[in-house]
């Protein structure tokens, strides 16, 4: 027997709060769960900084990359097994890529890329073709192996039924988050029926599809993805926390720059600041490297990574107001000034952050080739577009919704020094001057 | 602040308007790959490499009026033609400097059809390989479009010409 169909003496279970059990068959899948690289991703949070808004959000991608290897696993062995449409030599390279598709995120994912100017694609690339254990266990089934999962994750891959069910507007990546998220975040949005969905998905051509008679139970999947976007992803008050992060390695990284004597020396991060880090460097760090700084940082003698890192580790986040860019644009600049007179970095303590949102699309002139849409097939045998049977799918179609705030640290405007230029600091983002 | 969105109204000012959304995201990509700092991610979606992030950014910049988009009919296709209004000179004079050190490039890239950009972004997608993989890969990732030899060659010789 071979290595690639080589299964385990016993199966194994791991207890799963949102598919109650994840089952492993395969030496290859079980390997890959031991590898430094899988556990590595206990140690990154799904939600980045939502843990301090849901205080149940706790939950890893180590998870979530079990979840997504379940679902992928039930459709192609329950669901997708012995249809002639499905290639059932693709098994285990989707099973691979359910898996290993979220390998690259850094800490605290997003704020951590935005920073150092990284794509935790390319890194899911580099760890499975690089010199790591991923890369060993997949060689082992065969020496173009490696390159195979990660087209799949690239969305390269020659076949894109399996491409599609790890990234489309209805894919097992998705239909995992959002019900393992609504779990650990305890809001009631994010739940729909996907044992409904999954028994009515079907391998056709290059796609995979959703027989009309799920339709219903498709559209509770996108109203319930609507709802967790606005509810729990773009929380103004997560994403506050996520700018003090993201302030907190710009300052670092500009005091190492400028030479300052850290008592503290931010060694973890010098090649990120140069940009000359190496993958085993990428992969050394996680959540608990950058807490560590963060709390030994807050008795550092600069006193804005001091603060910044206590306002994240004793979450004494910064307060938000709306604001409208295409109107306050110049306001904003007066605001930095004002901000300058009164002895606060603007840099540090006066942030925009937007967020926007699409819901479901599925044509836009121009870039149609762009989205894949959510295919029904007909009883007829014919495929209609989603939004073309659902009325309530339609009304949501193509219509981006975006959220512009703008964050400060209310209470440094109120702290009885330069107070007249604080007042009107004050007035002016309480006022609607901005 | 705002500068991701000013450097959008940049390029298209110095392009001097751009017809196509297809054509937008794949001159912007290029331009990433030259490392001009455009901070919009890009994936790869099916039909080639693509940003979500810089079409909600154009959205948004036609929303507060800095763009305007306007529907071209083709006959058997529409395209939309985006330049800077008014307002959207305004907002790039306040907002600051240009990060476009060569303005020739947006015109070269400007004066390419939609077909050669994504072919060229296609190719730049996959320049960790070598050039052969890189055209194998374009075959399996595009092979409806049928891109000839002549095309390919050219838009190798187009790479270079924009990084040197």
């Amino acid at each position: 027997m071979s290595y690639a169909t080589q299964k385990l003496a016993e199966e194994k279970v791991f207890k799963d709060p949102v598919h109650r059990y994840i089952h492993v068959r395969d030496q290859v899948i079980w390997d890959l769960i031991n590898s430094r690289e899988v556990q590595r991703l206990r140690r990154i949070k799904q939600l980045g900084t939502s843990y301090l808004v849901f205080h149940g959000a706790e939950h890893s991608r180590f998870n979530h990359s079990l979840g997504v290897y379940e679902i992928v696993r039930r459709i192609s062995d329950d669901i997708f097994h012995g249809r002639p449409e499905w290639d059932e030599s693709e098994r285990l390279v989707v099973l691979c890529a359910a898996l290993l598709h979220d390998l690259g995120h850094g800490p605290f994912s997003h704020s951590f890329e935005k920073v150092f100017a990284l794509d935790h694609e390319e890194y899911t690339r580099k760890i499975l073709l690089g010199e790591t254990e991923v890369n060993e266990i997949l060689q082992k089934v065969s020496t173009d192996f490696p390159t195979k999962v990660a087209e799949v994750i690239a969305k390269t891959y020659s076949n894109k039924q399996v491409v599609s069910l790890i990234s489309s507007q209805i894919d097992a990546d998705r239909m995992d988050y959002l019900q393992r998220d609504a779990y650990y975040t305890g809001v009631s949005y994010g739940h729909f029926d996907m044992e409904r969905i999954l028994r009515v998905m079907r391998p056709l051509d290059d796609q995979v599809v959703i027989k009309s008679s799920g339709m219903h139970a498709v559209e509770d999947y996108i109203m319930s993805r609507y709802q967790m976007y606005w509810q729990v992803y773009f929380h103004p008050v997560a994403r506050s926390a996520e700018v003090i992060l993201r302030k907190i390695l710009q300052r670092a990284k500009e005091l190492s720059a400028s030479g300052y004597k850290f008592e503290q020396p931010p060694t973890h991060f010098l090649s990120f600041f140069d940009q000359s880090f190496t993958l085993k460097e990428y992969l050394a760090l996680d959540e608990g490297v950058l807490m560590t700084y963060f709390q030994l940082w807050m008795t550092e003698r600069d006193p804005i990574l001091a603060d910044l890192c206590d306002r994240f580790v004793n979450r004494r986040l910064f307060q938000y107001v709306d604001f409208d860019p295409g109107k306050d644009y110049k306001k904003l600049g007066e605001l930095a000034e004002l901000f300058q007179s009164a002895g606060i970095d603007p840099e540090y303590y006066l942030i925009d952050d937007s967020t926007s949102d699409l819901p479901y699309d599925f044509y836009r002139p121009g870039e149609e080739e762009e989205r894949l849409p959510i295919h029904l097939l007909m009883p007829n045998g014919d495929i209609k577009e989603l939004s073309r049977l659902s009325q309530i799918v339609d009304a949501i179609s193509g219509k981006r919704r975006t959220d512009y705030k703008l964050y400060f640290p209310a209470e440094l405007l109120i702290d009885g020094k330069k107070t007249a230029i604080k007042q009107q600091i004050l007035e002016m983002l309480r006022e609607g001057g901005v | 602040m705002l500068q991701g969105h000013a450097k959008i109204v940049d390029f298209i000012a110095t392009a001097e308007g751009v017809t196509g959304r297809k054509k937008l995201q794949k001159m912007i990509y290029i331009m990433k790959k030259l490392d001009i700092p455009f901070q919009e991610k890009y994936e790869f979606h099916i039909y080639g490499p693509y940003s979500e992030e810089l079409t909600a950014r154009v959205e948004e910049l036609c929303d507060m009026g800095f763009l305007s988009e306007a529907l071209e009919d083709k006959g058997s296709y529409v395209q939309y033609k985006y330049s800077v209004t008014e307002e959207g000179q305004e907002f790039r004079k306040v907002l600051g400097e240009s990060i476009l050190d060569n303005p020739l490039t947006a015109e070269k890239l400007n004066s390419k059809s939609g077909r050669f950009l994504e072919l060229t972004a296609t190719l730049l997608y996959f320049d960790q390989l070598n050039k052969q993989e890189q055209i194998d890969k374009l075959h399996v990732v595009k092979g409806k479009l049928n891109f000839t030899a002549e095309e390919i060659d050219e838009a190798f010789a187009f790479i270079e010409e924009l990084r040197t």
